[in-house]
């Protein structure tokens, strides 16, 4: 039976990690990821779980041996956060290459510089494109559901990809709240043990992270981009399987009062059930509002979003990353290229919100709003309430 | 929904304050935040925490702006903090020190409900240290009734284990000393 | 788990191009690149093992009596046995 808890977001997301049974941790702390990381390495000091813990010396080294256990066989976890990440970027792209579900938490946090340890979502921006199934939680008990869905996704047969699970740092990870989480049976019901597709073993010699030549290189990326677009497929599978246990439900894009809305906001992460509140507002002021609520960003689910702005006239995509110098904020970019062919899509405007750790309030969504509403601006994006 | 600004400085406890009033309400199946201000920790720097408490969900993840509790856990913050800011006018105002209450209504100009105790003595007598976290607790409870005195037990407990039974001591009787304007 | 053929389509190929048969760098006979050949004069050799050692191919075996000898199946003739042995017992000859 699942046991209403409060913790801290960062140590239940440790615990959740726990209750997978993995094989292998390997991680370098840094905030504000460090109390996942700091408290699995309790849970398997204290003989609770039966698990090799290598504390490494750098990020570079903890996805390096993650990869490794991975491919002999093992259920493994890791965790970072902005430098960290950064760190291991040489990594991160071949972890997906070699089919291996590695599953890591990052807990978002602006990269330097200026040097910021609060959140924003440039760090997840940097990796969004080498291959890993990524997803956003919104709140703690999103960030639990997610980790034990994060191995279930990423070993399946079909799919053999790594999964990141983003939870917005400090917004998230420091933050004491109440949270259902499930216990051992329902994870060992939910969860089988991994079967590896292939392992690294001597008695069944196989070479893996092989050279791609020029002519099988194209051929392999097609292979995995195919791989990662059709992993959609068994998410969604498994999310039902999640809500007819669990009861909660999860879907590509989770919409609060959308169905009617002229106006749309979409948002990712943390910002989406403050975001919620500001639709409440206003939606007392007489105003058609709805909300959008990305939780799946790779695969991007380019079909529930046409579905999703179905009928609507504005849609105001929040960012909380920028692409320095690109055509617009990175979701928007995004949101935008998969509408272009839509007959009627909406006028789609951009503002960026909440970098390295910028307070998001419900007014600033309000704000934003009432902005949008007005006028189309000049800059295919904005920086919200930047000074000056 | 009650929502709760603890001042403090770094090493004293708030965070430990809000962690354990978070996880009362939670106990008592309500729902709260409990969280720092977000930010590297320096011992000795002045420092907030927040809680919220409500009967639902709680939603909204910013700062708190408006609180309607505003604890301060080490006197010399006054003056040196604006500890009253955005404190609503029937909010209350909860200090740690040994002056009254009008004393403080007039250092901090916070013309509403002001409570007072005298924290850090009990702190010393009951704990022997001058760290008064869970003191303080004591008198928010009073103040809020925002959850039952009983119901922090099992979290201090839990939290201190051998030591718990001092810190209950020092919370009841700040919970029972505490004096209103 | 069966080896598919050389993939002509992104569907053959194996999952993050795993290869299932050991050893197939073996079946790569780069022995035709080379233009010179190392020849061992064994009474100037010391067994010292040096040349095995060096050799970026690992084609370099010892025999029984332990000298040297280079498989030619995979010797690309590049030199560095010749150029590392200090007792000058390597020769690099035409092919």
């Amino acid at each position: 039976m699942s046991k209403r808890i409060g913790m801290e977001i960062a140590m239940a997301a440790a615990e959740a990690v726990a209750l997978c049974r993995p094989d292998v941790i390997a991680a370098y702390p840094i905030t504000p990821n460090t109390h996942i990381p700091e408290h699995l390495a309790d849970i398997v000091a204290d003989g609770d779980l039966d698990c090799e813990y290598i504390a490494v010396e750098s990020e570079h080294s903890a996805l390096s041996a993650c990869t490794g256990a991975s491919a002999a066989g093992a259920r493994v976890f890791t965790a970072t956060s902005s430098q960290g990440l950064l760190y291991m970027y040489e990594i991160v792209p071949v972890v997906p290459s070699m089919r291996l579900p590695v599953i890591m938490c990052l807990g978002n946090r602006a990269i330097s510089g200026p040097i910021n340890i609060w959140n924003d979502h440039s760090d997840y921006m940097c990796v969004r494109d080498l291959g890993w199934i990524s997803m956003f939680a919104s709140n703690g008990q999103e960030t639990i559901d997610m980790c034990i869905q994060a191995f279930k996704i990423g070993e399946h047969a079909d799919v053999m990809l790594p999964v990141l699970v983003n939870l917005d740092g400090f917004q998230l990870t420091h933050v004491v709240e109440a949270m259902m989480m499930p216990d051992q049976e329902e994870v060992d019901k939910f969860l089988p043990p991994r079967k590896p597709f292939a392992a690294l073993h001597p008695d069944n010699v196989v070479s893996m992270g092989t050279l791609g030549l020029p002519d099988i290189y194209n051929e392999a990326k097609k292979a995995n981009d195919e791989a990662l677009i059709n992993s959609k497929k068994v998410i969604l599978e498994i999310w039902k399987e999640w809500e007819t246990m669990f009861g909660r439900k999860y879907e590509p894009i989770m919409s609060y009062k959308a169905n009617d809305a002229d106006v749309l906001m979409l948002t990712m992460g943390s910002m989406g059930e403050t975001a919620q509140v500001a639709i409440d507002e206003l939606r007392k002021e007489g105003f058609k509002a709805g909300l959008l609520d990305l939780k799946l960003y790779r695969p991007f689910p380019a079909d529930e979003l046409k579905k999703a702005v179905k009928g609507c006239k504005n849609l105001i995509v929040i960012d909380r990353a920028v692409m320095s110098g690109g055509a617009a904020a990175p979701v928007c970019a995004e949101v935008k290229s998969v509408l272009y062919d839509e007959p009627d899509r909406p006028v789609i405007t951009n503002d960026i919100i909440g970098l390295g750790g910028r307070d998001v309030r419900v007014e600033d969504f309000i704000k934003i709003f009432k902005k949008a509403a007005k006028a189309k601006p000049e800059r295919a994006y904005e920086i919200y309430g930047v000074r000056g | 929904m009650i929502e709760v600004r603890w001042h403090g400085r770094g090493g004293q406890g708030a965070v430990t304050s809000v962690e354990l009033l978070a996880l009362t309400a939670i106990g008592e199946g309500k729902y709260a935040q409990g969280f720092p201000s977000f930010g590297p920790e320096r011992r000795g720097a002045p420092v907030a925490a927040f809680n919220r408490i409500d009967d639902h969900h709680i939603k909204v993840r910013s700062q708190i702006y408006n609180p309607d509790v505003v604890v301060v856990l080490d006197e010399s913050l006054i003056g040196m903090v604006n500890v009253a800011d955005g404190l609503k006018p029937e909010g209350v105002l909860i200090v740690n020190t040994a002056k009254t209450a009008k004393e403080i209504a007039e250092i901090t100009k916070f013309k509403g409900k002001i409570a007072t105790v005298d924290g850090s003595s009990i702190a010393w007598k009951e704990l022997g240290v001058p760290i008064t976290n869970t003191t303080m607790l004591g008198a928010v409870i009073k103040c809020t009734n925002a959850v039952k005195i009983e119901s922090v037990k099992d979290p201090v407990d839990h939290r201190f284990g051998r030591i718990a039974n001092k810190n209950m001591a020092a919370m009841k009787r700040a919970y029972d000393e505490v004096k209103f304007n | 788990m069966t080896e598919k053929k050389w993939p002509e389509t992104w569907q053959d190929t194996n999952p993050g191009l795993m290869i299932f048969k050991p050893g197939s760098s073996r079946s790569y006979l780069t022995g035709g690149w080379r233009a010179q050949k190392p020849i061992w004069d064994n009474t100037k050799c010391i067994k010292c093992g040096v040349c095995y050692l060096f050799c970026p191919e690992a084609c370099i075996t010892e025999d029984a009596e332990g000298f040297f000898m280079a498989d030619l199946n995979y010797c690309k003739g590049c030199g560095i046995c010749y150029h590392e042995c200090w007792p000058r017992a390597i020769k690099m000859v035409e092919d």
